[in-house]
């Protein structure tokens, strides 16, 4: 109900007069000239993000995937919390929507753990930097959960994303736990996160390791588009997508130190891993079909 | 000379500062010399201080001053016969050049690395046999942490440095503080305090970085955007100020509170921006080298790419303290004593959206 009315007033605020627009436009142009505006000590930019970076994929939320963001209850208002999603899509389309959802709907920035190959690339690197994101680490997990932020993570990683179109829903292996080391040092709660949807956006039906490995890439995906039609490959197919996140699970009961007993980081990490798996068949079901006049 | 009342006597007395050539060397200098309580500041450095005029009571106050190399055994005979308790090891040189120091007097990489290295070794050699010293405070710089994309994004005093990954300076301010933790290993009952500072900003810092954001257009690394911090002078004087007059042993980073992107500086500077792939960058600054214009070395490179921002909350805990300039402010200042930011971005979009008001 809470959400329903965030959008309203945000739906009113499209309303503005042109005028108004055009005024906060030209604030925005001068603060961004001028470079008055503030970034925090991981580089994030929440003017620019806000106003420019989730301006650009509101469009791709809201009107070609038709996200439906669910669960909404289940993250903390105001507290810190870790998200912890499955990884599919070829491309993280997935983390930019799952970071709209929580920015639009829970006003909360998400705060993304990345892998090393982002932040070496030029460009992406310090794009994910401005949008809130920072490399997967332990130092980094644990400074923004104790400073209260909402911090997502892909435990899957690429074995997640680049996994053929075959294996669609089905959760690859969870790293090291590190995750849940994190959760238990900073004692935030994890919620489990089911996306649904990503994994028919670009379906990997076919992989050119030679030549991945020869760019320095984890995989260079053939799919029913791409590389055939070229960039017009790079569209991602407009199949509808569920993000729900499913009722947090508590790690404020152990102490500080058990973060480092790694029988209970594999137990948590695994019950993370079943509950994700759990809640992305049943809300795969409730989907139906990804394209809703063709059945898949 | 020595006018110690009996309970005083572990009071801080006789002051020796290293560097004191050097722009903030003078100033700790001047700083302690003001302070009554202690008795007598000796500035020793290769090179005398930059006086105006011949009245170098202006420079460095009531400090006298040693002209010594650290690695001779003058220096050991300056600590004994000053009854020194206090040593502040300033003369960390960033360049070969000096860039703007007096005492780096040209000389190249094999001079820089003597003077650095070699330097603190024989300083601290001397320290540990003197029975006087009670308490050592050494500058050291955030570079030991490098710049990589790889690291963490915010570095705390236990993050290990990256071993061999950096060259020049950084790797003299890594041996520097090895040799600093060897000593107080072997010398337990002198407090010793390493100050890592982020890169310092001002009206009277002359620095690669400081030059470079002086030129009248910024080459940038195209597709890169690093997050930068600055120390402002007043506050690094203050921080060696108060490590000196009191203990507070440790490590400690040393750095104005939030981070600017560079892209961010470069607006408030209001001079405009050339972003150019890496190589072009390199072969650029190499120019600027060459002309002498901007003194990049290859980790100030690096952190043109990577950024670094490190933790300070252990130094506000230790100080009860914080820095009055961050890292925006420092800027600023700067940005005031060189005639102030450009003003034609921001008077561009006023007069568009002058322009742009009436038709719509």
């Amino acid at each position: 109900m809470d959400d329903f009315q965030g959008r309203r007033t945000d739906e009113n605020a499209g309303e503005r007069t042109a005028d108004e627009r055009l005024a906060e436009l030209f604030a925005f142009l001068r603060r961004r000239v001028t470079g008055e505006y503030e970034v925090d000590e991981f580089g994030f930019d929440p003017d620019l993000n806000e106003n420019v970076l989730l301006e650009a994929l509101r469009p791709l939320y809201r009107h070609w995937f038709r996200v439906e963001a669910l669960g909404l209850g289940n993250v903390p208002a105001d507290t810190g919390a870790l998200i912890v999603a499955n990884h599919s899509g070829t491309l993280p389309v997935d983390a930019l929507m799952l970071q709209v959802a929580v920015h639009d709907e829970l006003n909360r920035p998400l705060r993304l753990l990345g892998a090393h190959l982002v932040y070496q690339l030029p460009v992406l690197g310090h794009l994910a930097r401005k949008s809130g994101h920072t490399l997967a680490c332990p130092e980094d997990a644990d400074r923004l959960l104790r400073k209260g932020e909402v911090v997502g993570v892909f435990p899957e990683g690429f074995k997640g994303i680049g996994k053929p179109f075959s294996e669609r829903y089905r959760l690859q292996r969870f790293g090291r736990g590190g995750f849940v080391a994190s959760a238990i040092r900073a004692g935030v709660p994890i919620v489990p996160c089911a996306i649904v949807g990503a994994e028919e956006i670009y379906p990997k039906i076919g992989d050119i390791p030679a030549l991945a490995r020869l760019l320095g890439l984890p995989y260079l995906p053939i799919t029913p588009l791409f590389p055939w039609l070229g960039p017009l490959g790079l569209l991602p197919l407009p199949s509808k997508w569920l993000i729900e996140f499913g009722e947090p699970i508590r790690t404020d009961e152990y102490a500080p130190e058990e973060a480092d007993d790694p029988m209970l980081v594999f137990d948590l990490t695994d019950h993370v891993r079943e509950t994700v798996q759990r809640r992305l068949d049943a809300l795969r079901l409730r989907r139906g079909p990804a394209f809703s006049p063709i059945v898949m | 000379m020595n006018t110690h009342t009996p309970g005083e006597a572990s009071m801080t007395r006789t002051v020796l500062v290293t560097g004191v050539s050097g722009h903030i060397g003078a100033r700790v200098a001047l700083a302690l010399a003001a302070d009554p309580e202690i008795d007598r500041v000796i500035g020793v450095d290769t090179a005398p201080p930059p006086s105006p005029a011949g009245e170098d009571g202006a420079v460095l106050g009531r400090t006298e001053f040693v002209r010594v190399a650290l690695r001779s055994p003058d220096l050991v005979k300056v600590i004994r016969d000053a009854d020194v308790d206090t040593v502040v090891h300033l003369s960390l040189v960033s360049g070969p050049g000096g860039s703007g120091r007096a005492g780096g007097s040209g000389g190249g990489r094999p001079a820089m690395k003597e003077h650095n290295v070699i330097g603190t070794m024989q300083l601290l050699a001397a320290c540990q046999r003197s029975a006087t010293v009670r308490r050592v405070v050494v500058r050291s710089t955030t570079a030991v942490y490098g710049s990589s994309p790889h690291a963490p994004a915010v570095f705390t005093e236990d993050t290990e440095p990256v071993e061999g990954s950096h060259s020049g300076f950084a790797r003299d301010a890594t041996e520097l503080e090895t040799y600093v933790r060897g000593f107080a290993r072997r010398r337990p009952d002198v407090t010793t305090t390493t100050l890592r500072f982020a890169t310092l900003m001002g009206p009277s810092v002359e620095s690669p970085l400081t030059s470079y954001f002086s030129q009248p257009v910024l080459p940038t690394v195209l597709g890169f955007d690093p997050r930068l911090q600055f120390v402002h002078e007043d506050d690094a004087v203050e921080v060696l100020c108060r490590t000196a007059r009191a203990d507070h042993p440790g490590v400690f980073n040393v750095a104005g509170d939030g981070v600017l992107l560079l892209s961010q500086c470069a607006r408030r500077t209001g001079r405009p921006v050339i972003p150019m792939p890496s190589p072009a960058f390199r072969f650029v600054s190499g120019l600027a080298r060459g002309a002498r214009l901007v003194d990049f070395s290859p980790e100030q490179l690096a952190l043109m790419s990577h950024g670094r921002a490190v933790d300070t909350t252990r130094l506000a805990a230790e100080l009860g303290w914080r820095p009055k300039y961050s890292t925006a402010a420092a800027f600023d200042d700067f940005l005031r004593s060189r005639g102030g930011p450009g003003d034609l971005p921001r008077a561009l979009v006023d007069w568009l959206a002058d322009v742009v008001r009436p038709i719509s």
